[in-house]
This record gives C-alpha cells, structure tokens and sequence, in this order.
C-alpha cells in the first residue's frame, strides 16, 4: 500500500461535525435514554447496541464502550464519521417522537472511537489457525469487515486490491469534511493490526488472476470490488477537457490534487455523489450549481446535504435535462439543456446553455457485476450479484457483498455484508460450527 | 486478567455483583435471566409468612431532569407461596451452581427461624441474610428494623439463626439508627459470619400538593417508606466506612446503596466491601447495566494494578478518619483556567452568596472570567463544584511554609497551626 502525498486537495476541509470533548460527550451520553430494544440498533445495519456503548461512555468505561461497537461494526471509527445517521439511527432516536433534540450518536460513536484509536486500545486477536483460506476481492469495506471477522475466526485471508491503497471508497470517495483519505488509512491500519491478512494490490480480478486460480488457492471467495467507472453522458462534447466523472474527480481531489482555479462548477445529478460534489466544489472556492432532472422534493440525495450546500452558496437547476456539451479549443464552457416538463418531457423551446468549466458526471457508476459472470451459478441483476441472505451467491462458496451486490448504499452497509458473510463463510467451512 | 471472583463472608460468586433482596430477586425466571446477564449473585427476596401489598407502592425524586435520582417504596417481603420460593431456589442453584444465592429471612419465633432456615438450606441456599432492616409494614409487626435498632434483639435472632444454620449468615443492617456501630457489633456478638448495609431509610417521598396526599399515593392515603437510589450512597458509604474501619469489628461487609455503575462499586469496595448489593438502578435501567458493571471493574483493575477482588477492599480505609487528625496546615485554594472558562459566573455567585467572597468579576469589563482572591480563598471546593466545565477550577496546594499539625496534635502537643484565612 502507498502513502498518501502530502498537499492533496482535500486538505483544506475542516470537520464539518468537531470531534466532542469529554465533557460534551458526558453531557451527551448521560441524556441518552437507554432504550430497550431500542429503535437506534434496529436503525444501524450493522445493528450497534447503541444504549449500551452510550451508557458505557456516561460511567466512564469509554474502553468498554469502544468494544461494543467495535464488536458489532469493526470500521465503526469510519461509520462514525461517514454514516447519514439523520436517516439511520439518529433519525430513529425516541427524542424525536417527544420533540426533544436526539441523541448525537455519531458524535459520540466518534467519541469512543477516536480513544481506542489514540490510546491503541486492541481488543482483538487471530483465532488459532484453521488451515482453510478466503479470498478476498477488493480491500474496501466490506472486505476489510470481513477479513477481519475471518481472521478472528483463524482463517488465512488474501485481500486482493486493484488500486494501491486500501479502504475503498473511504479512503478514495467519502467527503473530506467528513472524514480524511489520511484518516480512511489509519483505520486500515488499524484493521490489519490484528495480523495476518495478506493484500495484494494492483491486482484486478480476473485480468491479472483468473477466477479458476483464486478458486484453486483458497477454501471461499469474498467478492466486494464496489462498482465501476462513472456513467457517461451521451451528446455533443462528451470528450471536451473538464468534463469529468464524480467520482473520479473526487478520488483525485482526495489523494492528489484537481485544478480549483474554475470560474464554475456544473454537477450534473441529484443524488448523494452529486450533493457531495457540489460541497466539495463549493469548499473549494468554486461557484457550483447542480443540474437535476427533477425536483427540489424528490431528489433521491438527503436533504440534509443539500441543505448544508446551499448554506455555502449552491444553487440548482431544477427540471433540467443536460443534451450535450459546449466547448472552445477542446476545453468546455458549458452545458446544453432543456427543461423538463412535471411528466420529465423536455419542454419545447426551453433549450438553453449553463456556463461552467468543470462538469462533473454525478449520474451513477456503472455495474462490474459481469467480471463474475463467468463463474458457474453466479446469476445478475441489473449488473448486481445475486446472493442468499447470507451473501452466499449461486456458486458455492463464492460470497459477495458491498456495492456489487447492493448496487451502491452506505458504507455501514458493506461492513454489515462482509461481518455477515464471514460468519457464513466460517460456517461454511467448519461444517456449520 | 483480573480475577473478579469474590468470597464475602464464604460466600461465593464469579464477581462481586449482587442483586439485593428486593422486587429485581423475586422470583426463580428473574433471577435466572440476571444471571443470564453476568450477575455473580442474588439475594432472594424476603421470605417470610407471605403478605399482601398495596398498590401503588413506589415514588421517585426528580433532580435536573433525571427521574428516579432518589426512590422510595413500600412494597413489603414476599407475596408468593414459600413452596413456590423453595422450588425456584432450588431449580435456580441446580442451573447456576456458580453463582451465589444468599436467601433473605424474616421471620418471628425461634421456632420459625429453624423451619425456615432448614428449607432454605435443603433448596440449595449458598447463605443466609437475615433482613433486621425493613423499615416499613414489618417493623410496625415485631420485624425488620425493629429488631435492628435493638442490638439485644438483633444479638439473640443473629444467635438463632446462627444455631440453626450451616451456611454462612449476614445480618442486613438499617441505617435507621443514630450510629451503626452497636448494631454492627450486636450481629458479631450473635455470631454473624458477616454484614450487609444499608437497608433503606425511613422516608416520605413527596406530597400531591393538588390533592393533599403524600406519595406513594394509595387511595386517599400514604404511608412512610424505604429511601433508596443514588441519592443515599453516601450516607451507605459512612456507615459502610465506619464498620470498616473499626480494629474491634473486622466482620465481611456486603455494601448496599445508591449503586448504579462499577465506579461506585469500586467506593464500596474500597470502603470494606467484599460484594456490592444492587436494586434500584436495576429497577430503573434492567439486568443489562451489569455487563458495563464487569467491564469497568476488570478495566479499573487491570489499569490499577489489582489482581484480585481481596487486593481492593478497604483500601480507602487508612485515609478515612477523625476530623481532629486532618492537617490543618494543609491548604488549597481555587484557581480558574481562563482558556476553558464559559463565563457563566456560577462560581462567583455561589461564593459570594454561599461561601468566602472572595472569587470577583473580572476588573477588565471585557474579560468574563472571574478572579480569585488568593489571600481570601479558604479552599472550601464550592466553586469547584458549581463549575459546568469539568477541570475548569482546579484546587492547588499552597505551600504556606507550616508543618503538617493536625487539631488534636494541637491540642495535644501544641503543634503550631497556620492563621485562620477569611474568618473577618
């Protein structure tokens, strides 16, 4: 794995929630009901005991309270920072049924977190060796969740990786105000601390190893390699300089540097990579407007996103369907549009041009469900992996979990996948012990 | 690893944490599901002739926003069969055989403290606790803190039981008495292996100022009742402390009041404790804060150095003692970190009003932190504790240049003691 330069753009972002100081998270912990069954562990998928680790951070037992989650979500350092807990287990706080403000429970996941991190608190150990090897293709969350599991069990684990770094899109796509590429590596780090889990990276899968030779060298195959390059747009300009993938222009902006020298930005989409850009794009210095097919209400990005980046001046185009692009001496200047009716019909005589030098392709991430599709039993949908319950594909002893097999969700969501998976994997190879 | 296991008294349990006698010990399946959650012992609730309670039967004080910081019941021994009691101790001690269950008696005659500590000992009771604490609905019968404010009583019901038992016997002691040393002594005298306190204390938990009646209402009327929850661990720990520290008393203790969480375990076993009894927070919060409990305690220990429950109890002792042995020539006075500072002038106001005047607006009308006069501060801690932000005021030692005398050296040896400071 190689490590991060420094002078990256992503640097200039602050933490957009500041970490609690001990005296906050008290103030914090001790409002905390402690629910029975509560409606915050139902809300996280990796099922956190929310109450438990919160009590256990009002009595002062911040290592216990570390463990609890750790237990339950081992990159719960991360999920911290990155989780939409608005909609998750925040939004499900019984406060919010009483009008009481809800219980900061990211905040103080971060709280407990963060300790175990700074006093190098490890909890974990390998399980004595079981002779059985996992692969593992792709070293994001759901893989790094899962091998971790796996080597607590005692199994042997080979993370295989095609990028040089770890973490996935922690490390490579999570908003930087959230939390830092530096900060993604440090947990990797710390996920490895238990020993044991080989990484191979700069290896793609199967065009550097095929998925016979995976097969032959290991007892079951995780597969977690996310999703692929950014969609593009059809139309005129497509290739012009400046127009870009999201996603692409994210990882870039995160571990290297991207050119903010932009008189404005165009994001192109309505979801939650498309809200990112936009506030990335904005904290950057650059005037940004978002150029969404429909509306303000039905946009599938959070609301809360898009609140916050319209605090820092975004502005949007609503009903607004990009049909090409406009450029000068192979460098763009614009995007061509037409607005869209109620019923999402362009509106005749409506066409126009937005001016922007950067436009970012926010539209979706193609599916690499295919790359699998060669493997007896292994059956798509819509270019997701089709799986069990528990993660368990068509073809036996063949796993998948995270972004491949839900199509793109939140990263607790893959953690939840690869736990779960390993459990299943483990089950699968001790003959259901 | 820290060993949490615990012997009180030759009472044996995987760590120190008990369920006191009391509505969380009533029956077999709860005990069983304590268990479940970590619980290393339960002290059965009250057998005796099974009586009929009221309803309601519990108040609680609200402080700050947090209910239950105080809590009050009159809810009497046990209402269900001994049969059904005797069948579910001996079904709960074949499935836990590690875990200690210490059964509570209250009964009258010589006759039925034999009978009763015989079936209690043929279903499996791992010790006895004979409840001389009870102060309400029993006591007005002959019973509960009735015989515990008798040391004679209390010596001669401790000596039958003691005839009759196999089993180690604790006497559960009331704090309802003027000073528990007599009756500490009384339950050694009657040869009791070991002690538990506190029972409740007397209490009237609050008044409906609409309808006249005081709380727990019950009908149109209320009664006295037991004090509980956090709010009494400190009058718990002082009598706790006082058996402890007592060269002639030397009996296990198994400290009961105000525990919600390991940290006041850790005081209660510091103090003297071998186990530490809990009720109320369980009533309010379930089984489930124990695992927290073991957790903190193997924590607190392994970071402490402790390897063994043994290694802690009364180690707060030797520092526990007369106010005429204090250092008099020890002085502290408040200093405020103005970098943490909030500015809410709490501490100003609370020493002005409740203390020494001697913390002072800021003379710079734009600075909100608040000055101390150092010649003036007597150390008193009140700022201290009204303070918001943790670590804010810190009381620092002052070197004023006198030895260590204490009020008795000086009355004693002439030990020379350093000018009394605000006393203008």
């Amino acid at each position: 794995m190689r490590e991060l330069p420094e002078g990256r753009s992503e640097d200039v972002f602050d933490d957009y929630k500041p970490a609690y100081t001990t005296n906050q998270a008290r103030v914090e912990a001790n409002r905390c009901l402690y629910c029975h069954d509560a409606p915050c562990i139902q809300a996280c998928p990796t099922g956190i005991d929310i109450p438990t680790f919160i009590r256990k951070i009002a009595t002062d037992n911040v290592r216990g309270s570390a463990k609890t989650i750790f237990d339950s979500n081992i990159l719960g350092m991360s999920c911290a920072r990155v989780c939409p807990v608005e909609v998750l287990c925040v939004g499900d706080c019984v406060y919010n049924e009483m009008g009481v403000p809800p219980i900061q429970i990211g905040k103080l996941q971060r709280y407990a977190t963060d300790a175990a991190f700074s006093q190098e608190w490890s909890f974990y150990e390998a399980g004595e060796s079981t002779g059985k090897s996992v692969g593992i293709v792709g070293g994001g969350p759901a893989g790094l969740s899962a091998a971790h599991r796996l080597r607590r069990f005692g199994h042997a684990v080979t993370i295989y990786e095609k990028r040089d770094v770890l973490g996935g899109l922690n490390t490579t796509g999570v908003a930087p105000y959230k939390m830092p590429a530096s900060r993604s590596v440090q947990e990797v780090e710390w996920v490895m601390g238990i020993g044991g889990i080989e990484v191979k990276t700069g290896v793609s899968v199967p065009s550097d190893i095929s998925w016979e030779d995976l097969e032959a060298q290991h007892d079951a195959l995780f597969i977690c390699f996310g999703l692929g390059p950014d969609s593009r747009l059809a139309g005129d300009g497509a290739d012009l300089e400046g127009v870009e993938g999201a996603v692409d222009w994210i990882e870039r902006m995160k571990l290297s540097t991207v050119d903010v020298a932009k008189t404005r930005c165009l994001v192109i989409g309505g979801g939650n990579t498309a809200l990112d850009c936009v506030r990335e794009a904005c904290g950057l210095g650059m005037p940004t407007t978002m150029v969404y097919r429909g509306t303000e209400e039905k946009m599938s990005g959070y609301a809360h996103e898009w609140a916050a980046a319209k605090q820092l001046g975004a502005t949007a185009a609503w009903q607004t369907q990009p049909t090409g692009f406009v450029g000068e001496g192979g460098k763009v200047t614009g995007v061509k549009a037409v607005k869209l009716d109620d019923a999402k019909q362009p509106i005749p005589g409506s066409e126009h041009v937005l001016e922007g030098d950067l436009v970012l392709l926010a539209i979706g991430q193609s599916k690499l469900g295919e790359l699998a599709a060669s493997l007896d039993g292994v059956t798509l949908e819509w270019g997701r992996i089709q799986c069990d319950e528990h993660g368990e594909t068509g073809h036996p002893g063949v796993f998948v979990g995270g972004d491949c097999r839900n199509g793109g969700k939140e990263v607790v969501n893959a953690v939840a996948h690869g736990r779960d998976a390993a459990i299943a994997i483990h089950a699968r190879l001790t003959g259901g012990n | 690893m820290p060993d949490l296991s615990t012997n009180c008294a030759g009472i044996k349990s995987p760590n120190p944490f008990w369920l006191a006698s009391a509505p969380p010990a009533n029956s077999g399946a709860q005990i069983q599901r304590a268990f479940d959650h970590g619980w290393g012992g339960a002290v059965w609730k009250t057998l005796g002739t099974p009586i009929q309670n009221v309803s309601s039967r519990f108040g609680a004080i609200a402080y700050g926003g947090h209910r239950g910081v105080g809590f009050n019941n009159i809810e009497l021994i046990t209402d269900r069969p001994l049969d059904v009691n005797f069948r579910e101790i001996y079904e709960t001690k074949k499935k836990y055989p590690d875990h200690a269950i210490i059964v509570s008696l209250m009964v009258e005659t010589r006759e039925e403290w034999k009978e009763i500590i015989k079936r209690s000992e043929d279903a499996g009771a791992d010790g006895l606790e004979l409840n001389f604490g009870c102060p309400h609905g029993m006591c007005e019968r002959g019973m509960g803190s009735a015989v515990g404010q008798e040391p004679a009583v209390n010596t001669r019901i401790t000596g039958w039981a003691k005839e009759f038992a196999n089993v180690p016997v604790l006497v559960k002691l009331t704090p309802n008495v003027g000073d528990i040393l007599p009756h500490g002594q009384a339950a050694k005298a009657g040869g009791a292996d070991g002690v538990s306190l506190i029972n409740t204390i007397k209490s009237l938990i609050g008044v409906d100022i609409d309808t006249f009646v005081p709380q727990p209402v019950v009908g149109n009327k209320s009664t006295n009742g037991g004090y509980c929850g956090a709010a009494v661990r400190p009058i718990a720990l002082h009598m706790v402390g006082q058996l402890a520290r007592d060269p002639s008393f030397r009996l296990p203790i198994s400290g009961i009041g105000g525990v919600t969480n390991w940290r006041d375990a850790v005081e209660f076993i510091l103090l003297g404790s071998s186990s530490v009894q809990v009720c109320t927070e369980v009533m309010l919060k379930g089984y489930r804060i124990v695992e927290d409990m073991i957790e903190g305690l193997d924590t607190y220990m392994a970071e402490k150095g402790f390897e063994t429950i043994d290694q802690m109890v009364g180690r707060a002792i030797p520092a526990y003692s007369e106010w005429g042995n204090l250092d008099i020539n020890y002085e502290s006075i408040a200093k405020i970190d103005a970098d943490a500072c909030i500015g809410c002038n709490r501490c100003m106001v609370a020493c002005h009003d409740g203390a020494h005047q001697c913390i002072h607006p800021n003379p710079d009308p734009t600075k909100h932190v608040p000055v101390v006069d150092e010649d003036e501060c007597v150390g008193c801690n009140l700022c201290q504790i009204v303070c918001p932000v943790e670590g804010c005021i810190s009381m620092v030692e002052v070197d004023n240049g006198f030895a260590p005398a204490s009020w008795n050296q000086h009355i004693s040896d002439g030990a020379v003691v350093r000018p009394k400071k605000g006393a203008h």
